[in-house]
């Protein structure tokens, strides 16, 4: 009895050792996961709160005005902060350190101003010197904005002139081009024509841009004068200033609404000032386009491999290796997909098709470079291992049974795995296209030979015909990441951008990954026992 | 081995010198069998003696499975099936299959009925509708699940999944129906509603059923063929087998003195 005690004894110790040891591994990886989710969040989530701007008054006189970034302690000793001051073209960096024991006083200014430029980051100042001032200076400033976007619908109605001629010469230009291929006479009478059209389009363009730059000329005349921290005057031109307003003054109701539309311009704008400034929306959609284009390659490729292999495949060596090989693509480094994608999809098949179709333009490629669809067939090679391999799973979990029954009506073995297979095993497949989504969302190395770029003049899917333009390089969210955070002359005014886009590239994975998984669970619903 | 004498108008399907093999392993010797038309025919023997091997003989659902040949000849229809020219598919809807485990498909009841007939290419609402409503009535479904149609069939009970299943094989009208031990796996009250389902089908069907259950047997079958180690040792009439086996394997099996 008593051995029996000690024996179960140990075993009990045995097994908590089993839960404490496998639970602690589990335990590890939330935290490290959470760990990086809070750091990410708070980062990004905190950059486009408006912090007031304090004046820091400095031994010697000195005063700044901008708000606290980071605090440190300098090799000797010393408590430093690193302080926001703006103004990038006037003291040349938007940081500055300075030691705590310097600073003698601090307030914050109710007229502070913060004002959004297209150009060179923030500007903090003040509109005048005394209140009266202030208000006067507010009145001006509010005036000259109005001046300004007055004739803004006019320019607007301009560009737009402009390029729609622009396009009718390229367009002429093109015609020239590949009537010459062809064949035709230099002074045959169709050239002549599409000449003389070109030339007078271009002295309308001309007539058009004439009075945009006056226009432009005048508005470059609108100025205010805005005071800086030290006191001095500093001139700014209205048609610089994206927004202003005076951080100070805001209410917690202002700063959500302040916080609300920084969020939107980020998800709607263009980038600016390389990347480092505006929104990227650019990035977003080629990101979203991207993944869907490599879906529609990638998911049918493998489900249609994986069938075979499952259900026609004969067993034996052969498909032991083709097998073992599969498994092993889905391993292969992704930079090697991306130098395959070069090589056959670009130079092979793309100099193919520039060679058949648009030999007229070349040298100057069409398909021959990089573009979203090279990509994005290439991100569908490297996944397709992925929906293969867990296709197959799911297909082989299938009971036989339910194969024979499907025969035993009379039913052919395609019909078969069609109708009831396929149903069956559409859980576990769904699982493989959201790993390969996840893992397709998240690739950078491939795609960084086979099209991306850090600024896209334009985006992939537009307005213009033929609307859907694959050729076209694109943004995309991890190339950003690594182009503002790593590779950005000001990598410091750029970490915001960087928190936010890692963010937002997160929260795509997230948000395709949840729609799969709802899909899954209600096909799940649909096919198991469990339903009624 | 002592075929019954039946005429060629009360036989449906002739089964000559048929040989099975598994790769190099034989699996039936020799079977000279007759099955009567619109009788129930059940097999008996233990695990192992051929009798499902011989069941998928019949609708060549041993095509489905690697290194199977067949010889010998099995006559349905005038036609040897174990051709290689036979239309497999065709063949299947004449001779239809239930199967010990039943498997519907992931699929509304409505949809598992109509799966033979919709891969036959019939997509007309109103004979799908009431070869809907007669194959359920024939195996006494219709009122327990005429109001969810059009749920999963999945949720049903095991009693009422295997009827479902008949009434999927009865839903294409097949000549016969071949069932592997359709009962293995349901509770005795299911049982005899599947048993009583086979006594009014064969109205309409031949049926042919493997069985371990010798009562069951006995009690719907009218002609019972005993195999052993892939050879038919005796087949007779039911009465006959089971009160007066002419082998003493017969014998013994029934008595339960191996097996």
């Amino acid at each position: 009895m008593g051995d029996y005690k000690k024996a179960s004894n140990k075993a009990i110790g045995r097994e908590n050792f089993g839960i404490y040891f496998t639970g602690g591994a589990l335990l590890l990886i939330l935290l490290v996961v959470c760990y990086v989710m809070v750091i990410v969040l708070v980062n990004g989530l905190g950059v486009f709160w408006q912090k007031p701007l304090v004046e820091w008054h400095l031994k010697g006189g000195e005063t700044l005005l901008g708000y606290e970034n980071q605090r440190d302690v300098n090799s000797a000793g010393q408590d430093i902060v690193q302080i926001k001051i703006a103004n990038r073209d006037i003291v040349g960096s938007d940081y500055k350190w300075i030691k705590l024991a310097n600073v003698l006083t601090q307030n914050l200014p109710e007229n502070a101003l913060l004002v959004e430029r297209y150009e060179y980051g923030d500007f903090f100042g003040y509109l005048g010197n005394s209140k009266i001032d202030s208000k006067n200076k507010l009145a001006e400033l509010k005036d000259k904005i109005t001046q300004l976007d007055s004739k803004s619908e006019r320019l607007t109605n301009l560009t737009d002139e402009i390029n729609k001629l622009d396009l009718k010469v390229f367009n002429n230009n093109n015609l020239i081009k590949s009537l010459t291929y062809e064949g035709a006479e230099n002074a045959s009478p169709e050239l002549t024509l599409l000449r003389n059209e070109n030339e007078t389009l271009i002295g309308l363009i001309g007539n058009i841009a004439q009075k945009k730059n006056k226009i432009l000329a005048l508005n470059s005349q609108l100025n205010i004068t805005l005071k800086l921290a030290n006191g001095k005057d500093f001139i700014l031109p209205i048609e610089k200033i994206l927004h202003f307003n005076f951080p100070n003054q805001m209410g917690l109701v202002d700063k959500v609404g302040d916080y609300l539309r920084k969020l939107w311009r980020l998800l709607s704008e263009e980038p600016r000032e390389a990347n480092t400034e505006g929104g990227i929306f650019p990035a977003i959609f080629g990101t979203i386009i991207m993944v869907f284009l490599m879906s529609i390659l990638s998911f049918p490729l493998g489900v249609i491999t994986a069938i075979y292999l499952q259900e026609y495949a004969k067993r034996g060596w052969l498909l032991s290796v083709v097998r073992i090989s599969v498994n092993n693509l889905a391993g292969v480094p992704s930079i090697v997909y991306g130098i395959f994608g070069l090589g056959f999809f670009i130079y092979g098949i793309g100099g193919f098709i520039d060679q058949t179709f648009f030999s007229e333009f070349l040298p100057t490629p069409t398909f021959g470079t990089g573009g979203i669809l090279w990509a994005s067939l290439t991100l569908g090679l490297l996944t397709a291992p992925v929906v293969i391999v867990s296709t197959e799973e799911a297909l082989a979990t299938i009971p036989q049974g339910v194969r024979e029954s499907s025969l035993a009506l009379g039913a052919t073995k395609f019909q078969t795995v069609l109708k009831v297979v396929l149903p069956l095993a559409s859980p576990g497949m769904l699982t493989g296209f959201i790993l390969a989504m996840a893992r397709a969302a998240g690739e950078v190395a491939p795609l960084m030979i086979t099209g991306v770029v850090k600024l896209a003049p334009s985006l992939p899917i537009d307005g213009e015909f033929p609307f859907i333009h694959l050729n076209r390089k694109f943004m995309h969210l991890g190339f950003h990441i690594f182009d503002v955070g790593f590779q950005s002359p000001n990598v410091e005014a750029s970490r915001a951008m960087v928190y936010m886009t890692t963010l937002l590239l997160l929260f795509i994975v997230i948000l395709m990954v949840s729609i799969a998984i709802y899909i899954r669970s209600r096909m799940i619903e649909k096919y198991s026992t469990s339903s009624i | 081995m002592a075929p019954v004498q039946t005429t060629n108008k009360t036989s449906i399907i002739k089964i000559t010198d048929l040989d099975f093999f598994y790769g190099d392993t034989q699996a039936l010797f020799k079977i000279n069998l007759t099955i009567a038309k619109n009788r129930i025919t059940s097999f008996i023997g233990p695990s192992g003696c051929g009798k499902s091997t011989l069941l998928r003989c019949m609708n060549r659902m041993y095509d489905v499975i690697r290194n199977t040949k067949a010889s010998g000849s099995i006559l349905f229809d005038n036609n040897n099936i174990l051709q290689t020219s036979t239309d497999v598919t065709g063949l299947r809807r004449r001779i239809g299959m239930v199967f010990q485990k039943s498997n519907p498909f992931a699929k509304t009841i409505y949809e598992n009925v109509v799966y033979g007939l919709r891969i036959a290419g019939e997509n007309k609402k109103s004979v799908l509708d009431q070869a809907v409503e007669e194959s359920l009535k024939g195996t006494s479904l219709f009122d327990e699940v005429k109001d969810r149609l059009n749920e999963s069939a999945l949720g049903l009970s095991g009693g009422q999944m295997q009827r479902l299943c008949i009434a999927r094989a009865i839903a294409i009208k097949p000549d016969v129906i071949l069932m592997d031990e359709p009962c293995s796996a349901l509770d005795p009250k299911s049982t005899a509603k599947v048993e009583e389902l086979m006594l009014n089908l064969k109205k309409d069907y031949s049926i042919v059923i493997v069985t371990h259950n010798m009562q069951q047997s006995s009690r719907i079958s009218e002609y019972t063929a005993f195999f052993l180690e892939g050879r038919l040792m005796e087949k007779d009439t039911t009465q006959k087998i089971f009160t007066n086996p002419s082998k003493k394997e017969t014998e013994d099996y029934i008595t339960g003195k191996f097996g």
